[in-house]
């Protein structure tokens, strides 16, 4: 179920030393294929081990150059259908085709505070050794569910 | 000196605590100890060094690296741990830790609210019931915000960046200066002075040519379950749409294992029964949309074969019958030739279309897209290429490959420490107690909340067995407990030294030997891919299919297997595992394949060890052991255990006893006969 690139759309992320796509890929399956030696195409990223992709699409969401798609798995899959993303930093769009031309588009949210805004500690208190052996995390954000003792029949 | 291909350069360090993975689990941990470490520093004056290694990138790493559409595992308010706890029972046939459960249960929406106030978006139902994705600004959780329960413990999110999310607090907490991603750590190493401790872990870089070999007081190993031990249904490209991630390789199993850890419930497996070939969820379809599950005369399987739930009291008579239970009234249908099994999605759509507006309409079709696109985009590319929309046309359900994990609807894993203040048993008592052997601990507590039975040996999410239903909310949670408790391990060994059992030249040969395998043999034959010397990773891993399908339960054989089959299995097994020694790797993408295989085959045969020695077939509809075919409460309502010697590559297998903590009679029905 593989991703592919583009050859009119990958540049290679302009020759830095990793590609977006492998930088981001969490089986470690796009390669960037610097003298084209393994593709005929220099300095454009392409699929390793296509067998092994899980079509998670990490690779075609954060490429910078929407050069990357997937072809549904051959073995399985009548050809001509296409479901593409374009990821944005608080919503996803979604362009949906079907073998028989039917389009479907939808948009989701995917975050509600901006990226890279998290402050993990911010207003949160600090631990204190008295509790480390102590049920509960460093900080209580109203979800801890101390249960009814009577449930406990060993107790 | 920069290594070079066969040479690699060699780094080593020493650190207190080392996380080795980067999904929920390790991101929880790493959110949690910074805290703590603080803590330590200042209150105890001791500066504990932390870092995180993880074989991919975090934003994308672990089961949640593709995102999710519900988390599964969120309490409320309304409901008790000892609830959770039975449920987490009765779905796995009864034999979980009911202290590792409730300990979940009463702590996992603490990291819940913690996503929400992070930017995850979850779906909120408003004064009149109507449902509102996660970024329409009503309360949050954490104020009293109404979730949308798809089921009684799932709660439905716009989890697309669900990763992402969790995985920027975990950055941000720890420092990037403490975090190496594309290390994938393949062996754990005893301590030289003290075999029953762990002291250190070796892996490699697969993006330079680097060995890397830490010394450390502590770690967390939480590297996810293990999938593709089976041959899967699909073997040409589509091999690679595993239901659960494909790089999960049971890498925490075996690594824990090798260092002598005690796993538990290694027998247990999940065969999730899911939309054919794309392996899209269900829950959302079941629960939510309340859709129904058909055979191909259209009759509903559930209600047809619902005697069949009466064959295995009580499991079988809880208002929701476990998941194996339901794959085994499914499978009947199969077998008699009552196939395709298909998901009523039509019927389900129109009649949910009867009582809402045209606008809610389009909403719930959007729901429906949605529940696959944030977490299962494959499954669109099925229906895309066959032209189904749910509305006008039905989906082909089918159950899976048998998958090993310990955080969704499995139990299989390593034995930890649990929590003391739940009533959990302090000794062993029962007939079999004198079989255990002698240097592990008695009870289910041994001071550190998640502690394997080797000594700072931690685990979290897939790692830890006899629970399950973490998923990815539990499996933070999880992590979070074990940071503290490696804090606390730490303090109270701050003067060790860790000193590593072998040698380092030794542990960069072993872990370099397949690179070195293939630069002495590649020239003896012309096809580099065919050759007398060596094994390519991935012909090693489909013989290790092969052999787990066709003898130990797997699709070929409708999960079916027997004694005479196991024994076959394991003569197999133990070539291939001496064959494994001649794996080869042509480059560094390779070398990460031959150790993720070679930690299959220690999962695998780990799994075909316990199936072995249980004498029953306690998950129907996940595997028979046809001579066996029964549910023996009275001889194997117990835990099934096991060690590992790395030595003599030998395992041996016991049984510990299962306790009630919390009454389960709440669950049941009569038996109808």
């Amino acid at each position: 179920m593989p991703t592919f690139v583009r050859t009119d759309k990958c540049d290679g992320c302009k020759g830095q030393d990793k590609t977006a796509c492998m930088y981001i890929c969490p089986h470690d399956l796009m390669m960037l294929d610097k003298d084209g030696s393994a593709t005929g195409h220099a300095m454009k990223a392409y699929n390793q081990e296509p067998e092994q992709c899980w079509e998670c699409y990490s690779c075609v969401k954060i490429c910078p150059q929407q050069a990357i798609e997937a072809r549904h798995y051959a073995d399985v899959v009548p050809l001509g259908g296409s479901v593409q993303p374009l990821r944005g930093t608080d919503s996803i769009m979604w362009t949906i085709k079907f073998r028989n031309g039917t389009l479907k588009r939808f948009k989701f949210p995917i975050r509600t505070t901006p990226e890279g805004s998290i402050d993990p500690f911010g207003g949160k208190p600090e631990a204190k050794m008295e509790n480390i052996t102590k049920v509960g995390f460093f900080n209580q954000e109203n979800g801890y569910r101390a249960g009814n003792p009577a449930e406990l029949i060993r107790k | 000196m920069a290594g070079e291909f066969g040479k690699p350069e060699v780094v080593e360090e020493e650190v207190d605590i080392l996380l080795i993975g980067g999904g929920m689990a390790c991101c929880g941990a790493a959110y949690e100890v910074m805290r703590w470490a603080e803590a330590a520093k200042k209150e105890n004056g001791v500066d504990l060094k932390i870092k995180l290694v993880d074989k991919a990138a975090m934003d994308r790493s672990g089961a949640v690296a593709q995102g999710l559409s519900a988390i599964n595992t969120y309490i409320g308010s309304e409901q008790d741990p000892a609830d959770y706890a039975r449920m987490v029972s009765n779905d796995l046939m009864g034999i979980t830790r009911d202290d590792l459960a409730y300990d979940l249960g009463r702590h996992v929406d603490e990291s819940v609210h913690l996503f929400e106030e992070w930017g995850l978006p979850i779906w909120k139902t408003d004064e009149n019931g109507e449902r509102h994705d996660g970024s329409k600004g009503l309360p949050s959780l954490k104020d009293g915000g109404k979730p949308v329960r798809s089921g009684k413990w799932q709660i439905m999110i716009n989890g697309e960046s669900y990763k992402w999310i969790v995985a920027e607090a975990a950055k941000k907490a720890l420092g990037m200066d403490r975090i190496q991603e594309r290390i994938f750590i393949v062996k754990l190493v005893n301590d030289k002075n003290d075999p029953s401790r762990v002291a250190g872990a070796v892996g490699f870089s697969t993006r330079d040519h680097k060995v890397v070999v830490y010394k450390f007081k502590a770690c967390l190993l939480a590297a996810g379950g293990c999938v593709n031990l089976f041959r899967p249904r699909s073997v040409g490209e589509g091999q690679g749409r595993a239901w659960y991630p494909v790089w999960n390789a049971g890498s925490t199993y075996a690594m824990a294992a090798e260092a002598g850890a005690e796993l538990t419930m290694m027998e247990n497996r999940f065969v999730p029964a899911r939309f054919k070939d794309g392996y899209g969820p269900v829950g959302a379809w079941f629960l939510l949309f309340k859709a129904k599950a058909v055979n191909a005369l259209g009759e509903v399987y559930m209600d047809r074969n619902k005697d069949m739930l009466n064959d295995y009291p009580p499991y079988g008579l809880a208002a929701v019958p476990a998941s194996c239970l339901r794959n085994h009234l499914m499978l009947k249908e199969m077998k008699e030739g009552r196939g395709p099994i298909y998901m009523d999605t039509v019927t389900a759509l129109a009649k949910l279309k009867e009582t809402l507006s045209p606008r809610e309409v389009k909403h719930l079709e959007a729901e429906a897209w949605e529940d696959f696109l944030d977490m299962c985009i494959g499954q669109c590319g099925i229906w895309v290429g066959e032209n189904i929309e749910p509305e006008k046309k039905n989906s082909e359900l089918m159950p899976t490959e048998p998958y090993l994990l310990g955080s969704h609807s499995g139990c299989c894993g390593i034995w930890v420490s649990g929590p003391e203040d739940l009533g959990a048993p302090t000794a062993e008592e029962h007939a079999d107690a004198g079989k255990i052997p002698g240097h592990l601990p008695s009870g289910w507590s041994w001071g550190y909340r998640s502690m394997t039975t080797v000594k700072g040996l931690f685990t979290a999410g897939d790692g830890v067995g006899a629970s399950g239903h973490k998923f990815s909310s539990g499996s933070h949670a999880e992590g979070r407990m074990c940071a503290k408790s490696m804090v606390k391990y730490c303090l109270d060994n701050k003067d060790w030294k860790p000193e590593l059992d072998t040698d380092v030249a030794t542990l960069v040969d072993q872990i370099y030997q397949p690179v070195k395998t293939f630069l002495e043999f590649k020239d003896y034959s012309t096809a580099i891919d065919v050759n007398p010397n060596y094994i390519t990773p991935k012909m090693l891993q489909f013989r290790l299919q092969k052999i787990m399908d066709e003898y130990v339960a797997g699709v070929a054989t409708y999960y079916t297997t027997n004694g005479h089959m196991l024994a076959v299995a394991e003569e197999k097994l133990n070539m291939l595992k001496e064959d494994a020694m001649k794996m080869r790797a042509k480059d560094l993408h390779e070398l990460l394949r031959a150790w993720e295989n070679y930690h299959r085959i220690i999962t695998a045969e780990a799994h075909m060890k316990h199936i072995q020695f249980r004498e029953e077939s306690r998950y129907p509809g996940f595997y028979y052991r046809m001579d066996k075919n029964f549910v023996d409460e009275e001889n194997w309502k117990c835990f099934v255990n096991s060690i590992y010697d790395k030595t003599t590559h030998k395992w041996t297998v016991f049984k510990r006893k299962h306790v009630d903590l919390v009454d389960k009679s709440k669950l049941f029905k009569p038996a109808a006969h």
